[in-house]
């Protein structure tokens, strides 16, 4: 032992074997993760360079004309925007309760996890059978009829699990010591909620509002059936009348109209991914920020 | 938490006689109101769960119960619902067309997602992470309608060329689809469930000598296991329940399918293309709200086994 072996420290060529092999997983891997994400890029730049020459004021500012052959997607547009207006006004305050509930109230027993496993299945159940409970409930037995109450009603509840998820995770990064503070003032529970958790996780919230808003915006099946048509010449004054909206407009666009002018399908997907999109580019620079922001 | 509400409660309990009058303001009220409140909204996702199970069911139950043969529903591959003498109601192909561009999608999109996930996890670092992680994301939010439109007007004539086949619109266009769909997804829980292994179980192999990959094949991989299952299942409830992607996707055409290039249908796809000429109440209309409850109920074994493989870690 006193005559140190001088190749101790030396690399051996079992070293050197698992350094390449370790090196060839590397690159696997890497290759994996491109080939994974290049082909969507690839689809969408084609959609970008065959849609982009549609996109123009006129094309989101008027209504589609000629048998919806040719023309804008405003009537669309618009009645995207109230539907997810309205769902959002239902399902938001619901969801805050509900993560407040889950993270300031609940205990971790059988009850929690039965919510927690609800959340999860309301996320997973198709789409399509959401549409069904919306028309079976909403438009039916409620007796809404096919219109935008019935078709955000069935929104909200299909994308209320995104804002519960958003808001718990960001109420419970606020320190517990923060309420404990607040209790010893004297405060009570919904004091404390209101002046202390709140105001400490409001960014993060917002955060899952705006994911909201694009998981909302873009869904298709679930309005097929309760409120949205494929053509109205109307546009919505009400709650209770129906619309057009820009992501079925999309699918009649593809599949429905013979004789359509092939930029306008392209352009209605990329206003579609767009506004997706940016609301999701939004959300994802908002909790960066607040990321760097965070001072506990 | 829990100790500091009981030491409250306790402390409350000694001093009730004399402060109770006085804890009776206003906010009490308000804080008990609340609390009501912030219960129901907590208990509102199952209540709506129960409500989409009651209400799907009490439109189909009508079928299942008068007129359903389970060995013809599930056995026979004959759809023919507008037949007004003899309409057939056989799910087979309809489920054959389902399991097949699912399948397909898992295939593309399992290994590759998890291949990106362990990159994203273990080799990435810095910027190039970051980057990845937003990337990931974003393309997990393209909408299941552009998807389908992709599928029409992008793979379909690329399908045609390649292959030289008369139709684009087959199991293999919707399964790729659908798994460049799911892929995201999966790739995102993945790397949560890679993440959610302790540091100090790579750390202590590193200090044995072991490189990344070794950490990753004997250590990382072996714990997340379950999550990676998890994560793998709930892809597939994903890709089962997924309706305009594959409406648009899979050419629409009632089919056992035989080779990749045959045109199916979907049961998903199936309620959404005929649920809006059936007429309500009638027998058409009860067997496609059936095929909900079909779908409703293969959802929550696929979510609730998800779940419980998940929490197999946490415990153990």
């Amino acid at each position: 032992m006193a005559t140190a072996n001088p190749t101790m420290f030396q690399a051996s060529d079992l070293n050197h074997h698992n350094e390449r092999v370790q090196r060839r997983y590397r690159l696997l891997f890497g290759l994996m993760t491109l080939l994974l994400i290049t082909p969507v890029m690839l689809i969408l730049g084609t959609l970008v360079v065959k849609g982009g020459g549609a996109i123009s004021w006129e094309f989101l500012l008027t209504a589609p004309t000629d048998g919806m052959r040719t023309g804008g997607v405003f009537p669309a547009l618009l009645g995207t925007i109230w539907l997810v207006t309205v769902a959002l006004i239902l399902s938001v305050p619901i969801g805050i309760f509900a993560a407040i509930y889950l993270s300031e109230y609940a205990g971790d027993n059988w009850f929690t996890r039965t919510i927690n496993l609800a959340i999860i299945n309301l996320a997973g159940v198709p789409s399509i059978v959401h549409a069904l409970f919306g028309l079976g409930a909403f438009v039916l037995f409620f007796k809404f009829g096919t219109s935008i109450l019935a078709a955000s009603l069935t929104l909200a509840v299909m994308t209320m699990p995104v804002v519960i998820v958003a808001t718990r995770e960001s109420l419970q990064a606020v320190p517990q010591a923060f309420r404990e503070a607040c209790w010893n003032m004297g405060a009570t529970r919904w004091q404390t909620i209101r002046r202390v958790v709140l105001p400490n996780s409001l960014t993060g919230i917002l955060t899952g509002v705006i994911l909201e808003v694009s998981r909302t915006a873009g869904e298709t099946a679930p309005i097929m059936f309760t409120g949205a048509v494929f053509f109205t010449p109307f546009l919505p004054q009400s709650v209770f009348d129906q619309t057009m909206a820009l992501s079925l407009h999309l699918f009649v666009a593809a599949t429905q109209v013979p004789g359509i002018a092939e930029e306008v399908p392209f352009g209605v997907a990329l206003v579609l991914i767009g506004l997706v999109l940016t609301m999701n580019s939004v959300s994802i620079a908002f909790r960066m920020w607040l990321r760097g922001k965070k001072k506990w | 938490m829990g100790t500091t509400t009981q030491a409250l409660s306790t402390r409350a309990t000694d001093a009730r006689a004399a402060e109770d009058f006085d804890r009776r303001d206003l906010d009490w009220y308000i804080d008990k109101l609340i609390a009501v409140i912030v219960f129901v909204c907590g208990i509102s996702a199952v209540l709506f769960v129960l409500g989409i199970f009651f209400f799907v069911t009490k439109e189909g139950i009508g079928f299942v119960f008068e007129k359903m043969d389970f060995r013809e529903f599930f056995l026979t591959p004959y759809w023919s619902p507008s037949d007004a003498e003899d309409p057939e109601y056989g799910i087979l192909a309809l489920m054959a067309g389902t399991a097949s561009v699912t399948g397909l999608a898992m295939l593309v999109a399992v290994p590759f997602s998890l291949g990106a996930a362990i990159f994203i996890a273990e080799f990435a670092t810095g910027k190039t992470r970051e980057a990845l992680k937003v990337l990931v994301e974003l393309l997990a939010a393209i909408p299941s309608v552009v998807w389908g439109f992709i599928g029409l007007v992008i793979m379909n004539p690329l399908l045609i060329k390649w292959f030289d086949i008369p139709v684009g619109l087959c199991v293999l266009n919707a399964g790729v689809i659908l798994g460049l769909m799911a892929a995201p997804i999966m790739t995102s829980i993945a790397e949560d469930a890679l993440k959610a292994v302790p540091d100090r179980y790579r750390e202590a192999a590193e200090a044995m000598g072991a490189t990344r990959w070794q950490v990753i094949y004997k250590v990382v991989l072996p714990a997340a296991k379950n999550g990676l299952l998890g994560g793998v299942l709930l892809g597939v409830g994903r890709g089962f329940g997924e309706t305009m992607a594959v409406l648009m996707a899979t050419g629409h055409a009632v089919n056992i399918p035989g080779s990749i290039f045959d045109s199916v249908r979907a049961l998903t796809a199936t309620i959404a293309a005929e649920l809006g000429e059936a007429v309500v109440g009638g027998e058409h209309y009860q067997v496609l709200f059936t095929i909900g409850i079909f779908l409703f109920l293969i959802t929550f074994i696929i979510n609730l086994s998800a779940d419980l493989i998940v929490r197999g870690i946490r415990k153990g």
